[in-house]
């Protein structure tokens, strides 16, 4: 008897892996966040940058169309996509929320002195860990939110030009 | 032209190869016939002949440059010399597997010619290498032929990865491979041996040349493809704990453990099952690595173009393969019941496939385990260097206790080992130990224990090697040089970890930076133009402070034309004891460089110790051959 369940033990274990290894052969190899456009974000709460008090998603429900724009002051393309969120700022229908990613809060107010604040909105992921939640994983990227929490189009690297002109596309739709 | 002889070829091996199965399932049910069909023999030769002649006719693709064939397009181009044209053959996806399968025929055909005792068993092994060889042949034939073509025919190739034109990298994949495959024809005899019940003496000694083989060019390949990551991919160290490294640790473990195995099997008639169990294992283990990284499951340096259809045949077919092991085993395998003396040598034989089976299965969770996450519970983790380092570094203490005292040990025999020895030479390593801290400083506990247990196996060989030579007492040569070197490597890699020097930094040209008693200045930047790429290289004096020592290093980064890549060449200077190694790299558009600067003592000597672990095996390979031709005579 204990010789025949060490038998089913055994071969269980590698009936296991060879499944896990046919499973493996489905997934694809690169970490992508594509498949991320067209899904609701879960609810979460982040601190303000300057009082720290908590924003929840109730926040994105206020206006038509939300961009969430993450940043660092240390990071460089941020700088040059600066213009582009200028430019955004002045479109009324939306509203842009910026997420200050793995930074230093002097640093952080310095960078908006310097080139201006473009953001409705100011959050704080000091350590990096909420951003995850929004499949982001470096700086700079970007996200269009609509009212009901899903995703419409994600940028990933600076925003350019042409993606200014494709929000405006979006938010005339 | 070449297209058709080589489909043509592997049409004609495939149908002799069936003849061949087919012949001797004949030969078997004729009880009364003792001897073997000459046909069976000459049907072997053809195959064989064959299979040699579609390989060499894929090298004069490549060196003729007939890019109507899509692998020679994919992998090769008119400028390249030629010694990289026919190298660039097996560095890549269909190319390797023909090689693969040349070696699974070659050995399956003098195996076949040199064991001629026992019929059935000669027959067995013969049926099933054969089927494997048909598997891997249809495998290649439909879904990664290279002899496919392609239309209309290109005027030039893509050219062959620049990493892979090297001359180590010329030779790793077949060294390796001769191990991985050489694996596949114990497979087949053990399961022969459990069809037959043949005596398990002859089946150790039919087998036991075979395991050497095949671990000696193993344990070469491992260390050739060392050697190439060390100075080619500028990581600048010996072991990664890559994935793809580990899949080639996972059959070396398995085959080390079985080489000791067949010691006890040879000697003593035991452990009959399991020897069996671990030729089964070896082979699997080598499928199961390369289904690893041929499908592209695990990513690195090695994968070629990804293809899923690659993976579900190869996986399979080595669902098969266990599925039938499995069987064969649970139904064939006799009970066996074992008395061992805890100071035999068979205990510490037992001992070391315990502690090669725990190295096994922890390297096999370290790469199955992120797979497994992101299968089931669709996360992203990495197991690197701090787990495996965690868990089998303290390990290895006991691990070179046991390999210095167990190989002294008799048979059978409940003798207590030579205290006075064991002693004598532990003081003298932990004297040498402290001498060792003395001198250069610094030491963690752990790299304490491990020098003075390196040393400990070291001075234990050193002592055997003198009484075999001088006192003429019966050691086993072999053993000794394998055990020493393993001794020296161990203790060269705790040396060179502790005392390693690294340093990032950034720097333009003419700058100087001064670091720890180093003293770097970049003198400046050249360019040089070459038959298939061009450089940018750097040149740097390296100016020791402390012993006012100067040393110059010129790193390049290279811009290979086919395919357009760009490769960063570490600048390394070996000398006795320590290597220089430096890479730059530039950051881009600025005039700004990247500098990594490294000391690392030892490093030849890790080489060196390594290829001597090999070597002791080659030096038994031989030693063996010479006997029997003494016995024979």
């Amino acid at each position: 008897m204990k010789i025949n369940f060490l038998r089913i033990f055994f071969v269980s274990i590698v009936f296991f892996i060879i499944v896990v290894f046919f499973f493996s052969l489905t997934q694809s190899s690169k970490y992508d966040t594509s498949k991320m456009v067209g899904k609701k974000i879960s609810n979460f709460e982040i601190e303000e940058f300057y009082n720290n008090k908590l924003i929840s998603e109730m926040e994105l429900k206020k206006s038509n169309y939300n961009l969430i724009n993450f940043w660092s002051s240390w990071c460089g393309p941020c700088r040059d996509e600066h213009e582009v969120l200028l430019k955004l700022k002045e479109i009324n229908k939306l509203k842009i929320i910026g997420v200050n990613f793995k930074d230093k809060k002097p640093n952080a107010i310095n960078f908006l002195e310097e080139l201006g604040n473009p953001y409705n909105l100011i959050l704080v992921d000091a350590n990096g860990k909420k951003s995850i939640d929004f499949g982001i994983y470096g700086v700079p990227e970007s996200i269009l939110i609509d009212k009901n929490l899903t995703i419409v189009k994600k940028f990933v690297g600076p925003l350019k030009p042409r993606d200014y002109v494709e929000i405006l596309e979006i938010l005339n739709k | 032209m070449l297209s058709i002889t080589g489909n043509v070829l592997i049409l004609t091996i495939l149908v002799i190869t069936c003849l061949i199965i087919y012949k001797s399932l004949a030969s078997l049910k004729n009880k009364k016939d003792v001897s073997i069909l000459p046909i069976i023999y000459q049907l072997n030769l053809l195959q064989t002949t064959l299979t040699i002649t579609t390989f060499f006719v894929l090298v004069a693709a490549f060196i003729v440059s007939d890019f109507s064939l899509i692998t020679v397009f994919q992998n090769s181009h008119t400028s390249k010399p030629l010694i990289y044209k026919i190298t660039g053959t097996w560095g890549n996806h269909e190319g390797s597997l023909l090689l693969w399968i040349n070696i699974m025929v070659i050995f399956s055909f003098l195996f076949f010619v040199i064991n001629r005792k026992n019929k059935n068993y000669q027959l067995y092994t013969l049926i099933i290498q054969n089927i494997l060889i048909i598997g891997f042949f249809l495998f290649l034939f439909l879904n990664s032929n290279p002899f496919n073509k392609i239309f209309p025919i290109p005027k030039n190739g893509l050219g062959l990865n620049p990493i892979l034109q090297d001359p180590a990298l010329a030779i790793h994949p077949p060294l390796l491979y001769i191990g991985f495959v050489g694996s596949s024809i114990f497979f087949s005899a053990a399961v022969a041996a459990l069809i037959t019940d043949i005596n398990s003496n002859y089946f150790a000694r039919s087998i036991k040349p075979w395991i050497f083989i095949s671990w000696i060019f193993q344990t070469l390949g491992i260390v050739v493809g060392s050697i190439w990551a060390y100075y080619e991919l500028g990581w600048g160290g010996f072991w990664f704990w890559d994935p793809v490294e580990n899949a080639s640790l996972l059959p070396w473990f398995a085959m080390t453990a079985l080489i000791h195995s067949i010691l006890v099997l040879e000697k003593k008639g035991n452990l009959i099952n399991w020897v069996i169990l671990l030729c089964l294992l070896t082979f699997i283990l080598s499928v199961t690595g390369t289904f690893l990284v041929r499908s592209g499951v695990l990513n690195s340096v090695h994968t070629f173009a990804n293809d899923p259809s690659r993976g579900i045949y190869i996986l399979s077919f080595l669902s098969l393969m266990i599925l039938f092991s499995i069987i064969i085993f649970f139904k064939k395998s006799k009970k066996e019941k074992y008395f061992f003396n805890i100071n035999s040598k068979e205990t510490f034989i037992l001992g070391n496939n315990w502690f090669m089976l725990f190295y096994l299965i922890t390297v096999f969770v370290g790469i199955v385990y992120p797979i497994f996450t992101e299968v089931v519970a669709d996360t992203k983790i990495s197991v690197g260097p701090p787990f495996y380092n965690s868990v089998i570094i303290p390990v290895v203490i006991p691990f070179l206790l046991a390999m210095a005292v167990g190989p002294n040990l008799k048979w059978n025999k409940n003798e207590f080992f030579n205290i006075k020895k064991f002693l004598t030479l532990f003081l003298l390593a932990i004297l040498v130990n402290i001498f060792l801290v003395m001198l250069f400083k610094s030491s963690s506990f752990i790299i304490n224990l491990i020098l003075i247990t390196s040393l400990f196996l070291i001075f234990y060989s050193l002592t055997d090697f003198y009484n075999s030579i001088y006192k003429k007492i019966k050691f086993d040569l072999g053993r000794i040089i394998s055990h020493l070197g393993f001794g020296l490597m161990i203790f060269f890699i705790a040396l060179n970890s502790n005392f390693s020097y690294e340093k990032n930094f950034n720097a333009k040209v003419g700058e100087i930076k001064e670091f720890n008693i180093y003293k770097i200045k970049f003198n400046g930047l050249g360019v040089k133009e070459k038959k298939n790429y061009h450089s940018i290289a750097g040149s740097f004096s390296i100016i020791n402070i402390k012993k006012n020592t100067l040393l110059n290093l010129d790193p390049e980064i290279r811009i290979y034309k086919n395919p357009e890549t760009i490769t960063y060449e570490a600048s390394i200077k070996s000398s006795a004891f320590q290597d220089y190694y430096l890479t730059m790299s530039n950051i881009s558009g600025s005039d700004v460089y990247n500098i990594k600067f490294q000391n690392k003592p030892f490093m030849l000597w890790i080489w060196i110790s390594a290829i001597m672990i090999s070597l002791g095996g080659f030096y038994n390979l031989l030693k063996k051959k010479n006997k029997k031709i003494i016995y024979e005579n």
